[in-house]
């Protein structure tokens, strides 16, 4: 990797950590369309990519953008897209094909205001629901989100190591104001942070399956011009990845689809605390409600108040049984979000009966202040 | 690679799927299974490596082809093979492309991706089978069904227009555009060889037969009659240059329509990083 500036503390922009991230996780494929506030992912990724070794192409759509990174995947690349909620509404169902043939590949969604057209400019977390359940069917999915610049470079490495590992598409959820704030940063030397490659199939070829179900579920993965020949399809597929309409075949293959993840949910989840130790309150929040959250803590503690603060960097699958753990001593939580309450209704799921839930939602595109944050904290210990 | 042998059905046989996938899904007599015969015969004869093929389709009748095929293959959400395509290629140049569509699939909801690929002039080669309705999902008007044509979303006539699938690509920037016919399977057989040669973005326009939806809501019959229909008013574009327009009224023209050189996507790409890397060389 040229040019990435390894080991010095440089200022940068989310988006751009986003791609250093990308770079560093091995990038070798990007397909994207403009939008707001996404775009600065493919204007660097078109500077970076043709002198890394990469490939980089403008599509004419986001339904063509996500397709090409499927079809990259699937020859062997490690494979992103970058958009905005319009554009990851198009993406969809091209999503749910790469779901069903297990495609790795990486979504970074800079979410601004919905729905429609909405809010190009203006920060939201409007697609929270959206990357757990927008293409149709069931399936697990994955997303992580960044609080800091420097998560952003984080959250995107790890997005590339989860998609690999699970062979899965994973949203990275960022949005408006992380995209664009400018934070100083050190990027991490090679070898700092893990950075997980493909599991490739170690079997003659005629003993190959594509979709093979093991008791690892996830299978092995060769790509096109290795030799191996398979059939990807977005039809409920037999191992062989041929169409199939047996009951049993079905079954298996849905269960591969989300026990795949489900099972080996601790490996994906992340969740920051802090003051968490003594704390009777506390307040949820992610991605850069996370940073008005922390600050709201810090000054109400300087109150005497005993409230805590939870970062969820991983959105889904949600940390069930970790925050449970985590609500042992908490009599009342605040679920701090950007859109009208998304995140609040998991928690209210989750949440044990002696912890009650409330709702600190803001979506007039504006950010989360520390201070409503503040506020709401002291209406609630009334 | 496997020996091979030189004629009829061992050479098909070469070329499919070993595993449990027959009999297919199309009906009896379906233009889609003499295509895919014409394409396995194609590349037989430019003798490419089963492993450097890659057969990517979308939805519909015709593209579920490439399951059958022994190669590379992936068939993906409806309208949307060339996008995918277009992925395949640029990750892996070296991998001979080829896409499977149908009229729907490449014309109306693939529309967009269609012109684009056409634009960008990537050495994909696109076999376009065009039997002028949706077969899969029941005979439904397509963008190519004839005005005054039935079907069942046009049950008093179709009173739309329709596309000319061979001057839209040449309008969009295809460097390869022909049209063969499932009755006329040897010249099919050249024009997808040829097609699959050229260096750039290559159309093959199948005329092709759904007996059972358009044949049978149009009263022309079954595979037998259509493909007879497709003698009598197929003509090569050698002799329609020679013949009055008037001539051609109820005639469709077939053989190698247009080509031109122009260069190909991905070598451009690969020129651009050559030079790049020339530049930070001399650093
Ligand atoms: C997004 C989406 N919309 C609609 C469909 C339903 N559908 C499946 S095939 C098809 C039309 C196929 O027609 P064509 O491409 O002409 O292929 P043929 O079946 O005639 O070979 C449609 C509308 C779908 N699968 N996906
Ligand atoms: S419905 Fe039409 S296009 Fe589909 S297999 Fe039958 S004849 Fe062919």
């Amino acid at each position: 990797m040229k040019r990435s500036g390894i080991g010095k503390a440089r200022l940068l922009q989310g988006n751009e950590a986003c791609v250093r991230g990308a770079l560093y996780a091995g990038v070798e494929f990007f397909a994207g369309y403009p939008i707001t506030p996404s775009t600065e992912v493919a204007e660097a990724m078109a500077r970076e990519l043709p002198r890394n070794g990469g490939k980089f192409i403008q599509m004419e759509d986001e339904i063509a953008s996500i397709a090409a990174v499927i079809g990259a995947s699937n020859a062997g690349c490690k494979a992103m897209t970058a958009t905005s909620g319009p554009g990851y509404s198009l993406m969809q169902e091209n999503i749910g094909y790469a779901y069903m043939t297990e495609t790795p590949c990486v979504i970074i969604n800079v979410q601004r205001g919905g729905p429609s057209t909405g809010l190009p400019t203006k920060i939201a977390q409007s697609d929270t629901m959206q990357a757990r359940w927008g293409t149709h069917g069931d399936y697990t999915a994955i997303a992580v989100a960044p609080s800091t610049v420097k998560e952003c470079f984080e959250e995107t490495v790890r997005a590339f190591n989860l998609s690999e590992r699970f062979r899965t598409p994973v949203t990275v959820l960022s949005d408006e104001v992380l995209g664009h704030m400018r934070e100083m940063m050190v990027i991490p030397e090679k070898g700092e942070l893990e950075v997980t490659e493909r599991h490739k199939p170690d079997v003659p070829h005629e003993w190959y399956k594509h979709f093979e179900i093991s008791p690892s579920f996830v299978s092995p993965m060769a790509s096109f011009g290795e030799g191996y020949r398979y059939n990807v399809t977005g039809l409920t597929h037999d191992e062989d990845g041929f169409p199939t309409a047996n009951p049993i075949e079905i079954k298996n293959k849905m269960e591969k689809l989300r026990f795949k993840i489900e099972r080996f949910a601790d490996e994906i989840h992340k969740i920051r605390m802090d003051m968490m130790d003594d704390a009777h309150f506390t307040v949820v929040s992610y991605g850069s409600v996370s940073r008005a959250a922390r600050q709201a803590v810090t000054m109400a503690r300087e109150r005497r108040i005993k409230v805590g603060a939870i970062q969820l960097r991983t959105i889904w699958p949600f940390p069930d049984m970790k925050l449970r753990e985590m609500f042992a001593g908490v009599r009342k939580v605040i679920v701090a979000e950007l859109n009208m309450g998304q995140l609040v209704n998991e928690i209210k799921r989750v949440a044990p009966r002696h912890t009650e839930v409330f709702s600190l939602a803001r979506y007039d595109g504006e950010v989360m202040t520390p201070h409503q944050i503040l506020e709401k904290i002291r209406e609630v210990i009334k | 690679m496997m020996e091979k042998i030189a004629h009829g059905s061992d050479v098909t046989h070469h070329y499919l799927r070993p595993k449990k996938k027959f009999p297919n899904v199309w009906c009896a007599g379906c233009g889609n299974g003499i295509v895919m015969g014409a394409l396995i015969r194609s590349i037989d004869r430019l003798d490419l490596d089963k492993d450097n093929v890659a057969v990517v389709s979308g939805i519909g009748c015709s593209s579920r082809m490439p399951v059958y095929l022994d190669f590379n293959t992936l068939h993906t959400t409806h309208g949307r093979a060339l996008a995918f395509a277009t992925g395949v290629k640029i990750a892996k140049p070296n991998l001979t492309v080829i896409v499977i569509t149908g009229d729907g699939d490449a014309l109306a909801i693939g529309g967009n991706h269609f012109i684009h690929t056409c634009r960008r002039n990537i050495n994909i080669t696109t076999i376009l089978i065009d039997n002028r309705i949706y077969g899969m999902t029941g005979g439904q008007f397509a963008p190519t069904t004839p005005g005054g044509s039935f079907a069942t979303t046009a049950p008093y006539g179709n009173y739309e227009k329709q596309f000319d699938v061979v001057k839209l690509a040449i309008g969009a920037g295809a460097s390869y555009v022909a049209r063969g016919t499932v009755y006329h399977v040897q010249q099919l057989e050249k024009l997808i060889e040829a097609g699959i040669k050229k260096k750039g973005f290559s159309v093959v326009d199948v005329v092709s037969n759904c007996h059972t939806y358009y044949g049978r809501f149009n009263k022309e019959g079954d595979a037998v009659e259509m493909l007879s229909w497709m003698k009598k008013h197929a003509m090569p574009i050698e002799a329609v240059r020679k013949i009055p327009p008037e001539k051609m009224k109820g005639k469709f023209v077939t053989g190698l329509i247009h080509e031109h050189d122009a260069t190909e996507f991905t070598h451009e790409y690969q020129m651009m990083v050559d030079r790049l890397a020339q530049k930070e060389a001399e650093k």
